[in-house]
């Protein structure tokens, strides 16, 4: 991936996750991180060894580790249960639909190594249904940071909701998309870049393939918006409306399968508000999930700057109903 | 609460049975068979040991009970309205539209700590909130009610390893050890003995009684944690159906609701109990 020489690389938001989780619960031994032998995966043994008090171990024990988040979560703690995002939403979506969602206990659900992060590992390890699981489940609010700046503020808001939380990402480093000054605000995207042209809805660590794919795009003499939808649920529905109806086309961009996930919900937005314009769904089709690592899955399904770039040219071709 | 006495402990046990009875029949629905083996233990647990009340449901320092069988949630529905936590004739809305009296627990009812239903839940749950109190210092305790069918259920020997691992002798689970399930009996839909043995091994404290004498529920349920150090469980042997002969030992019972004629003998028999017991 070459990067536009604007962007600073960043480091893995899983770090950036473990980094500000320590030093929130620095300040506040309320704070708790449950792990299913998953604190090495989630870069959090620096956190085991300054607050051994505020780190519980469940073991290899996925349903267990959300069933105990809920139960301290009822006691007042401010809790994160932290595992792969393949275990922790298939594993355990019982206890998440039932001990936090239904039952309302505000446990922060961080899934680590999600989407195709565990790339040649398989599909075993793969999340690319946790967003459409979730997004049916009520009272699950989904964030998707895409950088290590959105991924310190998700980390931090959910300290604060009052509400269940599921925030995921992945491992690789991430370049920086946002200026200083920026405000992160949970339901609210964030514009990356202008244009009129095609708009990529993207979230997570697709943004940047988004950004690079505005880029090419500008060669070319078209302009792409590019809008970092890291809050799935609730979504961002005007952002997504002000696309539809301000762009000539409009393309959602997410590690993700293309059923139930961020594609549809914007396609249900447009569509229910008669917003009609040229729509495709990057994302994973319905078939088996070709292995290798994250950037050859993503590219080998469009996700990717040349592939987004040709999808935004194909889509440009189509007249506007 | 203890000084209650045996008597009226047994008294209870039978008004309960009657008004959840009275429920199920109302509401054309509900889980007869556990809700009646269930009763005396609830009993026991709301008029002996817990130290629960309407006024602190709020406080940090109650003690909590998460029933995981949540299905029996009709017997708590009537402990719960006995003790004042909600007016008694709420239940007349008991699985009725828009009420919030559904037929599993839900914290939208005043006292109801978690919601359950799904199986295999209540135990972790107990346990971190088990794990809540040790850290907070407070000295409440947890209870959590199983049935027996449950434990086919994988996450409960999670719980089970974890509770254990983290000595949470201030959680107390207590199994409705009625032999049935909705298919038939335990062991033989899917054998759960010597469950004593896998209680002990996996670090707990056990201990067994007749889970419908008050008198020896109230001693056990009174005197946990059993060892310092290890979570406690209880094996309460139980009657499915217990209190109405044609009820009891019949896994049609599980969920069966009573025709009017049934009712109304499942009713003369429970009164007839009374009086023997002197009313």
């Amino acid at each position: 991936m070459t990067l536009h020489s604007t962007l600073e690389m960043g480091k893995a938001n899983l770090d950036v996750f473990s980094e500000t989780l320590l030093a929130l619960a620095a300040s506040n031994k309320n704070i708790l991180v449950v792990t299913s032998d998953s604190r090495g995966s989630g870069k959090l043994v620096p956190f085991a060894r300054a607050l051994p008090d505020q780190i519980i171990e469940v073991g290899i024990a996925e349903q267990n580790l959300v069933g105990i988040a809920a139960g301290l979560a009822s006691t007042g703690k401010i809790v994160y249960a932290v595992s792969p995002g393949s275990f922790l939403t298939a594993r355990a979506l019982e206890q998440i639909k039932n001990d936090v969602c239904y039952s309302d206990r505000p446990v922060k659900l961080i899934a680590i190594s999600s989407g195709v992060s565990y790339g040649a590992l398989g599909s075993t390890h793969h999340s690319l249904h946790d967003l459409a699981v979730l997004r049916a489940l009520h009272n699950c609010t989904i964030l998707v940071p895409a950088d290590n700046f959105e991924t310190a503020e998700a980390v931090k808001a959910a300290a604060g909701m009052s509400c269940p939380v599921f925030i995921r990402f992945g491992k690789r480093a991430m370049p920086h998309l946002h200026k200083p000054g920026t405000t992160f605000t949970v339901g609210k995207s964030l514009l990356v870049r202008c244009g009129n042209d095609v708009a990529f809805i993207a979230t997570g660590e697709t943004v940047i393939q988004a950004v690079l794919a505005s880029e090419a795009l500008e060669y070319e003499g078209l302009t792409a918006r590019v809008i970092s939808m890291h809050t799935v649920k609730p979504l961002d529905e005007n952002a997504v409306l002000k696309a539809g109806r301000e762009c000539r086309a409009v393309i959602s961009v997410e590690e993700h399968s293309c059923s139930g996930g961020l594609g549809e919900a914007c396609a249900s937005v447009l569509m229910q508000a008669g917003v009609s314009v040229p729509f495709r769904i990057a994302g994973f089709p319905d078939e088996e999930t070709v292995p290798g690592s994250q950037l050859e899955i993503m590219a080998y399904y469009g996700i990717s700057p040349e592939g987004l770039t040709q999808t935004a040219r194909d889509l440009l071709q189509r007249k506007r109903s | 609460m203890n000084a209650m006495t045996e008597h009226r402990l047994i008294m209870k046990s039978i008004e309960y049975r009657i008004r959840l009875l009275g429920c199920i029949k109302k509401a054309k629905a509900g889980h007869t068979g556990g809700s009646l083996s269930c009763v005396d233990i609830l009993n026991v647990l709301y008029n002996c040991v817990l130290n629960i009340s309407p006024e602190t449901v709020h406080d940090p320092r109650r003690d909590r009970y998460i029933q995981s069988k949540g299905h029996s949630v009709e017997a708590l529905y009537v402990v719960l309205a006995d003790k004042g936590f909600f007016p008694d004739s709420d239940l007349d809305t008991f699985c009725r539209f828009r009420s919030p009296y559904v037929g599993h627990p839900t914290r939208k009812i005043k006292g109801i700590e978690q919601n359950t239903g799904a199986l295999g839940h209540g135990l972790a749950f107990s346990a971190g909130a088990a794990l809540g109190g040790k850290l907070d210092g407070l000295g409440y305790r947890v209870f959590t009610l199983l049935g027996d069918g449950e434990l086919a259920e994988g996450s409960n020997w999670e719980s089970m390893m974890t509770a254990a691992h983290y000595g949470l002798d201030n959680l107390t689970a207590i199994v409705d050890r009625n032999q049935l399930q909705i298919t038939g009996r335990t062991e033989e839909v899917c054998a759960l003995e010597n469950l004593s043995d896998k209680f002990t091994a996996f670090g707990w404290s056990v201990r067994e009684v007749d889970g419908h004498d008050v008198a020896a529920l109230r001693e056990v349920l009174s005197a946990t944690p059993f060892s310092v150090g290890k979570p406690s469980m209880v094996i309460a042997h139980t009657i499915k159906g217990k209190g109405v002969s044609f009820m009891e030992n019949n896994a049609q019972w599980h969920h069966g609701v009573p025709s009017d004629e049934q009712y109304e003998s499942a009713i003369r028999e429970l009164k007839s109990q009374m009086q023997e017991m002197g009313v």
